[in-house]
C-alpha cells in the first residue's frame, strides 16, 4: 500500500516595524540587546496597561495579504488567547481568531512534479511572546521581544511532501523579504514553522489523524521534521497501529520528533473578542493606496527577466530569489555594455561563489554595481582576458578597490600583440616537442593544454581568441611541413 | 465651621484667597483620617508623605497664580484599583498586597497636573467583585451611617471616605454599580460616565468592556468639576471617546430649571421587591423633578430581567483573563515554595485570590471554553445588544430616565455574603446600564431607619451633561445630599 502526506503549515513571521505591535517600545535584535530594556508596562502586562495597535504592522500585513492574493477584510477583530505561560505576560495573546485581517490567497510553487497552487487559509496579526532561557537551576525571561508584530500565515493542507514543503517555505520567504515586510534572518528567528501532518492512502481523499511539530526555526528543520514525520506515521499504518494526536517538538541532533502534549492535554485557548481594542478598521481607500505600491514579485520579476533580457528561465530564477541581487544585476546591466546575458553569468557564476565563500548577504554586496559593470565590459573589450577577469573580481573582493586600477597595478591588461604571442607559441612548441607530435598523430585535446601554456607563459594576459587562432595556424603549418 | 465641611467650591475660594493653604487643608484631612477613619476603615493606604509633598507644590501654583484650576490643592482620594505610581496599589486583593505600580493611570495623571493633592486608596471588593466591600482582601469598610451595616461596593471605601468627610471627593470605579450603589448606600453624589469618556488606561480592570472612572462627591456640583478635569479622549486607551469634553459645570450655572427635558419611568425597575420606603421616597422625588418643569413618562425596558446573568456571564469571562497576569512570575504575591512553574501557578494564585474571586474565574474559564461559548458568552453578548436597544428606544422618547439605584437602603454586614446569588440580585437597578454603556448619576433622595436612599438618573451615550444638570436643579430644590452621618462632627 502506498502512502502519502498531507501537509498544512503555519508560518510567523517578525514584521519589520520600529516599534511593537501594541506598544511604542522599539523592536530590537533580540539576541543582541541586553534583556529587559525595551519594556514598559503594556508589553510586560503591568495591571491596567492597555493595548493600541500599530499603524505600520497593519501596513505591512495588509501589504502581505495583497501579495498573496488575499482577501483583505475592512473589519477584523482582535481576540484574546488564553493560556499561562512565563514568557506570556498578560497570561493571554493579542492574536486574531475567527474574523482575522485577510483570507483566501495562494501561493504557486513549482517542484519536480509540476507548479501547483498552495491556498492560503487566513493571515493574521498577532504578538510574540518574552524568550526563556534556563542556566544554574534558575530561569529568566527577556520581555524585549514581548509585544513584538507577528504576522501568522496558514495555508490549506495542500502540500504533499518534504519537497513541496520546502518549495513552499523558501518561496514565502522571498516574497517576504521582497515586500520588506520581515528581515528574513532566519538564525535571528524572525521566521518560525509549524507544520501539521498526516498520512492517508494515495488516492484517498479523507484526512486521518494529524500531529504538529511547532516552533521549527530553519528551513533544514522544517525538511527533516517532516520527512522524519511522515515516515513515523506510515510505519505506523504498515504495521496495523494508530496515530495519536498530539503535538510534536523536533530535535534537531537526532533528527526525530518527540511528543510534547497528547490530545487530552490540549490546550483549550478560551478565545474570545479583546474588549480593550475595537474592531480593526482598515478603509478601502488605503487597501487600495497600500496595493499601488506593491513592489514586483519574485515571479513576475523571473518572467521579466526572461523576456527582457533573454535569459534562461533557471538563471533568471536565481537572479530573483533574492530582491537585492535582482536589483544588483538590473543596476550592472543598466551600467555596463555588456549583454545582460553576460552579465549574468558573471553574477551567477563568480561572483555568487565569492558571496557564498564569503558568507556576505546580498543585502550587503561591498562591491558598487559600476565597479561590477566596469570588470565585466574590460573582458568584454578583450582589455582583459575572462581569467585575468576573474582574478581582478576576487582581489576585489579580497582587497577592495577599482578592478581598472587593479588591472594596472597587477599588470593584466590583456596583450594583442601578435608579434609577441607567436614568439612565445613558436617558443612553447620547441620546448614541447611530445606533445607537438602527439597532436600531430592525432589526439586533439593536446591543443588546450598548449593553450593553458601559453596562458602561464603571458601570465593569462594573451588574448585567448587571437592566442587559439596563432596556435592552430601554428600547428597546421608543423603539419604541412611534415605531410609535406 | 471645620474645614472638613468645605465643598469643593468653598476650598477652591479659601485656597485663592490665601485664607487657607493646601498644606493645612491636606494636614487637616489627615489628621482626620487619623481619627475618624479606624471605625470606618475606608483606606487601605494612606499615602501621607505624597499628600504634603503634593499640598506644597500646590501651595507653590496658587502662589504663582499659574496653572490654577478649581481642584488645585484639593485633597481626594482613589479607589485602589487605580495604578498610582509610587503608591500601593492593591485592589483590595492580597494577591496585589505588596504590588507598587511604576506609572499612574491617566486620570490620577490628570489630577496630578490640575494640582490636586491625594489623601490615600480606597478599599474594594476585590477587584471589584461584590456589592459591600466585603470580599475586600484585607477587612470590610463600614458604612458611615450605621458601622453595623456595608458601605456597598465595590468602590465601598470612596463612597464611605467622602460620606464621612475623609476626603473632598473620590474617584471611583463602576462596573455593575460600584459608583452608585455606595454613592446610594452611603449618601453622597456617584456618577458612573459613559463607556469610553474617561480613559481607563492604568485602571486595574475587573471587566474591560464596562469598567468606568467616575467621580463621586458631596454634591452634584462637585462631581461636574472632578468630571470635567479627568474625562477626554486618551491615545493610550484605544476604547476612550473622541467627543470633546463639555463644560459641565458652566452649564450648571445656566441651569434654572428642567423646563422641555422629558424624563421616563421604566415600569420593569418599579416592581416587586423594592423597599416601600425607596419607591415612596422616589416617586417623591420624581414629582419635584415634575415642579422643576420636567415631563414625566412611564416607559418600559422589556429585556431588563436578562440583565443580571447576561451582565454576570460577561463579567465572569472577561474576570477570567483578566485575572491571568497575577501568576507570581513579575509583581504582586509569588509564592517561594515551589517546584515548578505549574505548582508557583497554583500556590500563588490559591494563597493570594479569595473565594468569590476564584469562584469567578472558576465560572469564566467555564463559560469560554470549548463546546460552551455559544451557549454561553455568545448568547450573552446577543442578549446585551437587546438590552442597549431597550435603552435606545427609551432614549428616542425621554431624555433620561429615573430609577432607584438598590432595591433596598444598605444591608447588614454578613447578611448576603453566604449567599453569592442574593447579593448579585442586589445590583439588579445597576448593571443594565453598564451593559448599554451609558452614563448614570446617583444622588441622595430620601432616609430610611437612618439609612440613605438613593435615586439613579440615567441618560443616553455621553449625556453627562444632562444628567448632571437634572441632578444639579433637584439638589437645588432639596437638601438629601446635605446629611451627614454621626462621624461627620467628629473633629481632631
Amino acid at each position: 500500500m502506498k502512502y502519502e502526506p498531507v501537509i498544512g503549515l503555519e508560518v510567523h513571521a517578525e514584521l519589520l516595524t520600529k516599534s511593537k505591535m501594541f506598544c511604542g517600545c522599539e523592536v530590537v535584535d533580540s539576541i543582541a540587546a541586553k534583556p529587559n530594556r525595551y519594556i514598559c508596562p503594556v508589553c510586560t502586562g503591568q495591571p491596567g496597561a492597555l493595548p493600541v495597535i500599530n499603524q505600520k504592522a497593519i501596513e505591512l500585513a495588509v501589504r502581505v495579504g495583497l501579495a498573496l492574493g488575499c482577501e483583505i477584510h475592512t473589519e477584523s477583530i482582535f481576540a484574546r488567547k488564553n493560556y499561562f505561560y512565563p514568557d506570556l505576560p498578560k497570561g493571554y495573546q493579542i492574536s486574531q481568531y475567527d474574523q482575522p485581517l485577510a483570507t483566501n490567497g495562494k501561493i504557486q510553487i513549482e517542484t519536480e512534479t509540476g507548479i501547483k497552487d498552495v491556498r492560503i487559509r487566513r493571515v493574521h496579526l498577532e504578538e510574540d511572546t518574552g524568550k526563556l532561557s534556563h542556566a544554574d537551576g534558575h530561569s529568566f525571561i527577556d520581555y524585549n521581544r514581548s509585544g513584538v508584530p507577528l504576522l501568522e500565515i496558514v495555508t490549506e493542507p495542500d502540500l504533499r511532501s518534504p519537497e513541496e514543503v520546502k518549495v513552499y517555505a523558501t518561496k514565502l520567504h522571498a516574497i517576504l523579504r521582497y515586500l520588506d515586510v520581515n528581515s528574513g534572518d532566519m538564525e535571528k528567528g524572525v521566521i518560525r514553522f509549524e507544520a501539521n501532518i498526516s498520512v492517508r492512502e494515495e488516492g484517498s481523499d479523507q484526512f486521518n489523524t494529524r500531529t504538529e511539530i511547532k516552533n521549527l526555526n530553519s528551513f533544514r528543520a522544517l525538511t527533516q521534521s517532516t520527512e522524519y514525520e511522515i515516515k513515523r506515521q506510515t510505519e505506523i499504518y504498515q504495521s496495523g497501529g494508530t496515530v495519536e494526536q498530539e503535538t510534536l517538538g523536533f530535535n534537531e541532533a537526532t533528527g526525530k520528533t518527540y511528543s510534547q502534549r497528547g490530545k487530552e492535554s490540549a490546550h483549550d485557548y478560551r478565545y474570545f473578542p479583546e474588549p480593550d481594542l475595537p474592531p480593526l478598521i482598515v478603509e478601502q481607500g488605503w487597501i487600495d493606496s497600500i496595493r499601488a505600491s506593491l513592489p514586483e514579485l519574485p515571479e513576475a520579476k523571473t518572467r521579466r527577466f526572461v523576456e527582457q533580457y533573454e535569459l534562461k528561465t533557471q538563471e533568471a530564477r536565481l537572479l530573483t530569489a533574492e530582491k537585492a541581487l535582482a536589483d544588483y544585476f538590473e543596476s550592472v546591466v543598466e551600467k555596463s555594455k555588456s549583454s545582460p546575458r553576460t552579465v549574468s553569468s558573471w553574477i551567477a557564476g563568480e561572483f555568487m561563489r565569492h558571496l557564498n565563500d564569503l558568507n556576505i548577504d546580498v543585502t550587503n554586496i561591498p562591491v558598487p554595481a559600476e565597479d561590477l559593470a566596469i570588470l565585466i565590459d574590460m573582458v568584454t573589450d578583450k582589455k582583459v582576458s575572462g581569467n585575468s577577469g576573474k582574478v581582478v573580481l576576487s582581489e576585489v573582493f579580497k582587497n577592495g578597490g577599482k578592478p581598472d586600477e587593479i588591472v594596472k597595478e597587477k599588470n593584466l591588461a590583456q596583450v594583442s600583440d601578435e608579434g609577441f604571442i607567436q614568439e612565445t607559441i613558436t617558443k612553447i612548441l620547441n620546448e614541447n616537442p611530445k606533445e607537438v607530435e602527439q597532436y600531430l598523430a592525432g589526439k586533439e585535446t593536446i591543443l588546450q593544454w598548449l593553450m593553458g601554456q601559453v596562458a602561464r607563459a603571458t601570465r593569462g594576459k594573451a588574448d585567448p581568441t587571437l592566442a587559439r587562432e596563432l596556435l592552430i595556424q601554428s600547428l597546421d603549418n608543423l603539419k604541412q611541413q611534415q605531410n609535406g | 465651621m471645620d474645614v472638613h465641611e468645605l465643598d469643593i467650591q468653598q476650598a477652591h475660594e479659601l485656597l485663592l484667597s490665601r485664607k487657607i493653604s493646601s498644606e493645612e487643608l491636606t494636614g487637616a484631612y489627615l489628621a482626620r483620617i487619623q481619627q475618624v477613619d479606624p471605625q470606618i476603615k475606608s483606606y487601605v493606604t494612606v499615602s501621607e508623605e505624597l499628600a504634603i509633598k503634593q499640598a506644597r507644590e500646590a501651595d507653590q501654583r496658587l502662589k504663582r497664580g499659574e496653572g490654577v484650576t478649581p481642584l488645585t490643592g484639593i485633597p481626594y482620594s482613589a479607589k485602589d484599583s487605580l495604578s498610582t505610581r509610587g503608591v500601593r496599589t492593591t485592589c483590595s486583593s492580597k494577591i496585589l498586597e505588596n504590588y507598587t505600580p511604576f506609572y499612574d493611570c491617566t486620570a490620577i495623571q490628570k489630577l496630578n497636573s490640575a494640582g490636586s493633592v491625594l489623601l490615600g486608596k480606597t478599599n474594594m471588593d476585590e477587584f471589584g467583585m461584590g456589592s459591600s466591600t466585603e470580599n475586600s482582601g484585607f477587612f470590610t469598610t463600614r458604612n458611615p451611617w450605621d458601622f453595623d451595616h456595608v458601605p456597598g461596593g465595590s468602590s465601598g471605601g470612596s463612597a464611605a471616605a467622602v460620606a464621612a468627610g475623609l476626603g473632598l471627593f473620590s474617584l471611583g470605579e463602576d462596573t455593575g454599580g460600584s459608583v452608585r450603589m455606595p454613592a446610594s448606600f452611603c449618601g453622597v453624589t456617584g456618577l458612573k460616565t459613559s463607556y469610553g469618556r474617561v480613559s481607563r488606561y492604568g485602571l486595574i480592570p475587573l471587566v474591560s468592556s464596562f469598567d468606568t472612572i467616575g467621580p463621586m462627591a458631596r454634591s452634584v456640583r462637585d462631581a461636574a468639576l472632578v468630571l470635567e478635569a479627568i474625562a477626554g479622549h486618551d491615545l493610550k486607551d484605544s476604547t476612550s471617546r473622541v467627543e470633546p469634553v463639555q463644560q459641565y459645570s458652566e452649564a450648571l450655572k445656566k441651569t434654572e430649571n428642567l423646563r422641555g427635558l422629558r424624563i421616563g419611568i421604566p415600569k420593569e425597575y418599579f416592581v416587586e421587591g423594592l423597599d416601600p420606603e425607596v419607591d415612596s421616597s422616589l416617586r417623591t422625588a420624581i414629582k419635584q423633578m415634575e415642579s422643576l418643569g420636567a415631563e414625566i413618562v412611564e416607559v418600559s425596558l422589556p429585556h431588563t430581567q436578562y440583565a443580571i446573568p447576561v451582565y454576570y456571564l460577561i463579567l465572569f469571562a472577561e474576570a477570567s483573563s483578566n485575572l491571568a497576569k497575577y501568576d507570581g512570575v513579575r509583581f504582586g504575591l509569588s509564592e517561594r515554595n515551589v517546584d515548578s512553574v505549574l505548582d508557583l501557578y497554583l500556590k500563588t494564585r490559591e494563597a493570594g485570590f479569595g473565594a468569590e474571586t476564584k469562584r469567578r474565574i472558576m465560572l469564566g474559564t467555564f463559560a469560554l471554553s470549548a463546546g460552551y461559548y455559544d451557549a454561553y458568552y455568545l448568547k450573552a453578548q446577543k442578549v446585551r445588544t437587546l438590552i442597549r436597544q431597550d435603552f435606545q428606544k427609551a432614549f428616542e422618547t425621554c431624555d433620561a430616565l429615573i430609577t432607584p439605584v438598590a432595591p433596598t437602603t444598605a444591608f447588614r454586614i454578613g447578611e448576603k455574603i453566604t449567599n453569592p446569588l442574593d447579593m448579585y440580585l442586589s445590583d439588579v437597578h445597576v448593571v443594565a446600564i453598564n451593559l448599554a454603556g451609558i452614563p448614570a448619576l446617583s444622588v441622595p433622595c430620601g432616609m430610611s431607619n437612618g439609612l440613605p436612599i438613593g435615586m439613579q438618573i440615567m441618560g443616553p451615550h455621553l449625556s453627562e451633561e444632562t444628567l448632571l444638570r437634572i441632578g444639579h436643579m433637584y439638589q437645588s430644590q432639596t437638601d438629601w445630599h446635605t446629611k451627614h452621618p454621626p462621624v461627620w462632627g467628629d473633629s481632631p
